[in-house]
């Protein structure tokens, strides 16, 4: 027969599972779903020809083939990715999100928890607790799990003995003291027999416990946030007509009830909820999770990003906080290095000014750390372009969470909690001065730009950012050169060559650079800068047209033959490391608005060709 | 609305979604494939931007082999929900004579199907298409992100993908890069059914059961919903109480017999059914890890 009907009430339990495929996690899984009658006739006849080809269930069917969807997955016996599977029982519908356990799969067991209300953690009878299980419950703790079932599995394989069940629970909860989970369930299980699954098993007459199922069916979860303030961050401004201005969005916390006063968050502007619309009608009172269109009593600047919030329990605001921080990125994060940050329904600039320490998944250890690799996780202070309105993650799992981007790539690259706002960040406010870059501009009669000359060491960036200033100077121009050798010896002289140096390097350059501009003048800046995103974040930093990429494009065997401070001999014998070209990358510009031929013509005619270009563009005057 | 608590966190999800691509592309559409997903999908968008019409258009691939029946619901959708439609059929496949009967459906898939719909993007220039896909449907669809990023070239590549947590949706997208999005992810067939009689959600009648005249072929039952049905030495054509799962060209998608003639008798009959909703589809019946092919190559 199949599956019982549920009833319209049905509510709804998302859970994670975390282990690996040789704890039996999908065999758990596909054994839920095979008992839930929710294994149709032509997915069994898929099951078992799968079986034959690549199962390791010997003569049995191989439910772990069920939920590793990928053709990778099927052919290595791995779970890579995350899956969702979804099934019911009369009482509850069930969304799960199956995980991979390895420590290299550590972004995709972040993923899947982060939207779980529970979680269940696998154990091999007979391994006991590993490095891996303390892993898993750290990870789910992180992410602000707060139930816990501990599926002790493959019972069958330690005779059902009691003692054994026992020792590990113990050890489990020694373990995850100072977790902060609110229940942890441990039920003795074997996924492959079904025994304490769905029917209570004959085989452990010892337990008295509820089998998985019917635990998972009666667990009392709390939406995260749900008694919290109000939040409501704004998604989409609906205007489909001047007598109309909605704001629609999700609650991500409390609740709401039409009449009441609302305060956007950054610019502390207050109304009144005029109106919750829906397309059923208006509703007296929305919570936390319903998407709905919010009309208020009054105009007040609201646009997408901005969050409303309860009048008296205002979020934070700050453009600076600490923030626990997983990296998910294939290249390592760079601290200073600008990256995309999504908060709610927020994009903006930020970077990682400080990686307090890294934490060993594992261990816990807190370990100093200058950069992140994959899977890494590390305490960090983050700063974004503008403030932001946020929530602790303790307090709320949507407000305190964030998303970063690189730049470049696109990528997803980390996955972060907030913790704290810093102190330092409310108390330095922007100086408005009376005058401005216009009118400095104005009276030096040039417009300020910065040139920017990127190449390998040797390709004559100095050389010819040298004689454009000459002719420059002779025309009156009032410029300024900043050198990459140079600025090494001040500035930037407690800067090395590592990656994460480098961006530093560059964005303090980029910081100067952009002060002269504003200062009225006309800046060459004569840097490697081998990576595109710093490139990037320099012309993003300035107005628009100010930033004029000069890419002098001299081949590596002509700098290398040239090497005129005998930079490459070393390097090329091993006497200095991250040299760019040799072992360190360069990332040509995609777009510049000037490429220099230095094989085709000298500094002298390439100067001449930059300054033609800067009276084309209309900088110099005259 | 009288729907769950279950049904309700599933509304609100697939709302926000939507609202998320309207507010972060500059040319979304909505792939419409008239089925009962693409009900759900657009009585969501509808509910999403109330009192707004949704700001895309809805796009139809039309194979010209879709039920009679199904044409007629797709004007009346355009018609009710006041969005532009655009019907893209590959007027070079029509040209070379491509058809489920002769060309096999695998030719038929790939070219009315998977490049005709490579070449609606391409024209429109649509930088975000809604697809109805749910992932219980199969399982390379249960890795696949609710944002999916696709190549300029519509290519899938499952190693890449975002990962998305707290539903922090990435909509960055390089040149010619565009986003596959799937607000029904998270559903499964039943809470469809459920929620569209909770909504009262018109769907096309095949879901029906119906007596129908029907051709018995390799197993299973086949409509015959126009002249151009070409019957093989042997076969007749007989009348059967028959019902459709899923819909698509009517060549390709068999029916059940099945006395399930209410919405409540269906969703009754399907708690009981002990096949796959994918198994009408006769275009997967090939090996395993077929989709997670097609996808690479575009389909949705």
């Amino acid at each position: 027969m199949g599956a019982p009907a549920p009833k319209d009430a049905a509510s709804q339990l998302r859970f994670v599972t975390c282990g690996s495929v040789d704890d039996g996690k999908s065999t758990l899984i596909g054994r839920m779903l095979y008992d839930a009658k929710l294994l149709m006739e032509d997915q069994v006849e898929a099951l078992v020809r799968d079986s034959r080809m690549h199962g390791t269930a010997g003569e049995d069917i191989d439910f772990a083939l069920l939920v590793d969807g990928l053709e990778a997955e099927r052919e290595q016996g791995i779970t890579i990715d995350v899956a969702y599977r979804y099934f019911a029982t009369a009482r509850r519908r069930f969304i799960v999100a199956d995980t991979p356990g390895h420590v290299q799969y550590t972004r995709n067991m972040v993923t899947g928890a982060s939207t779980a209300d529970a979680a269940v953690l696998m154990v091999d009878a007979r391994k006991g607790l590993l490095e891996q299980t303390r892993r898993h419950a750290h990870i789910v703790s992180l992410l602000g799990i707060r139930h816990v079932v501990v599926a002790i599995n493959k019972m069958d394989l330690v005779d059902f003995a009691q003692t054994r069940f026992d020792a590990i629970v113990s050890d489990f909860n020694e373990a995850a003291a100072g977790f902060g989970f609110a229940s942890v369930q441990a039920i003795p299980v074997s996924a492959r027999f079904g025994d304490n699954v769905t029917e209570a098993s004959a085989r452990t007459p010892w337990y008295g416990g509820p089998t998985l199922i019917g635990y998972l069916e009666v667990l009392d979860t709390d939406t995260a946030g749900a008694d919290g303030p109000l939040r409501f961050p704004v998604q989409w401004v609906n205007r489909p007509n001047a007598d109309f201005r909605g704001y629609a969005g999700t609650l991500a916390g409390g609740s709401l009830r039409a009449g009441d006063e609302v305060v956007v968050a950054a610019s502390g502007k207050r109304a009144n909820v005029a109106r919750i619309v829906t397309m059923d009608g208006d509703l007296e009172a929305a919570v936390c999770g319903d998407a709905v269109t919010l009309v208020l009593d009054r105009e007040i600047d609201i646009s997408r990003g901005d969050m409303l919030s309860a009048a008296g329990h205002r979020p934070v605001v700050a453009d600076q906080f600490a923030a626990h921080l997983v990296w998910m990125g294939e290249d390592d994060l760079l601290p200073s290095r600008s990256y995309l940050l999504k908060t709610g329904r927020r994009t903006l600039a930020a970077t990682i000014t400080d990686i307090k320490h890294r934490i060993d998944v594992n261990t816990r250890q807190k370990l100093a750390a200058k950069s992140l690799a994959l899977n890494e996780l590390a305490v960090c202070n983050v700063s974004t372009a503008e403030p932001i309105a946020f929530d602790p993650y303790d307090e709320n799992r949507q407000t305190g969470s964030f998303i970063l981007i690189d730049r470049f790539t696109n990528a997803t690259v980390a996955a972060g909690m907030i913790d704290f706002p810093l102190r330092r960040a409310s108390n330095i406010h922007w100086q408005a001065l009376s005058i401005d870059a216009g009118k400095r501009a104005e009276q030096k009669r040039q417009t300020p730009v910065v040139i920017w000359f990127t190449g390998l060491s040797g390709a004559g960036k100095s050389t010819i950012a040298d004689i454009v200033e000459k002719r420059l100077f002779a025309l009156g121009a009032h410029t300024y050169t900043l050198d990459g050798d140079n600025v090494r010896h001040g500035l930037n002289r407690d800067l090395g060559f590592t990656d994460a140096d480098r961006v530093e390097n560059i964005r303090r350059v980029a910081e100067v650079a952009k002060l002269m501009a504003d200062a009225g003048l006309i800046v060459m800046v004569s840097f490697i800068s081998p990576f595109r995103s710093e490139r990037r974040m320099a012309r993003e930093m300035l107005p628009d047209g100010a930033f004029i990429e000069v890419h002098v494009a001299t081949p590596l065997e002509v700098a290398e033959a040239r090497d005129p401070k005998g930079l490459y001999r070393k390097a090329r014998a091993g006497e200095l490391a991250n040299f760019t070209g040799i072992d360190s990358p360069y990332e040509p510009p995609e777009n510049p608005e000037l490429v220099l031929d230095t094989v085709a013509h000298d500094p002298q005619a390439l100067a001449g060709q930059i300054v033609a270009y800067l009276r084309q563009r209309g900088v110099l005057e005259g | 609305m009288s729907a769950s608590r279950h049904l309700q966190r599933l509304e609100a999800e697939s709302i926000d979604i939507m609202r998320e691509v309207v507010a972060s592309f500059a040319r979304p559409a909505m792939l419409y494939s008239i089925g009962k997903d693409s009900a759900v999908m657009l009585h969501l968008a509808r509910k999403a931007f109330h009192p707004a019409v949704p700001p895309f258009p809805l796009m139809h691939v039309d194979t010209t082999w879709k039920f009679r029946d199904m044409y007629a619901m797709r004007e009346r959708a355009a018609r009710e929900s006041g969005m532009e439609l655009i019907v893209h059929i590959n007027q070079e496949g029509l040209a070379r004579g491509i058809d489920p009967f002769t060309s096999g459906s695998a030719l038929h898939t790939q070219v009315m199907k998977t490049e005709a719909l490579r070449h609606a993007l391409d024209t429109h220039r649509f930088d975000a298409v809604f697809g109805g896909a749910r992932r219980d449907e199969e399982k390379s669809r249960a890795k696949e992100r609710i944002f999916s990023l696709r190549t300029a070239t519509h290519g899938w590549n499952p190693k890449a993908q975002r990962p998305e947590p707290w539903a922090l949706y990435n909509t960055r997208l390089r040149a010619g890069e565009s986003m596959r999005v799937f607000p029904l992810s998270n559903w499964t067939e039943l809470d469809i059914w459920q929620y569209i009689r909770a909504e009262a959600i018109p769907v096309v009648g095949l879901y029906l059961a119906a007596e129908r005249p029907v051709v018995w072929r390799d197993g299973q039952w086949l409509m015959v919903d126009d002249e151009r049905f070409v019957l093989a030495p042997g076969e007749e054509v007989e009348t059967r109480k028959v019902r459709f799962r899923t819909l698509g060209c009517y060549p390709l998608t068999a029916a059940v017999e099945s006395d399930a003639d209410t919405l409540d008798a269906v969703i009754e009959e399907m708690m009981l059914a002990r096949t796959s909703e994918r198994a009408g589809r006769l275009i997967d019946a090939d090996e395993a890890g077929s989709m997670e092919k097609k996808k690479r190559e575009g389909y949705f």
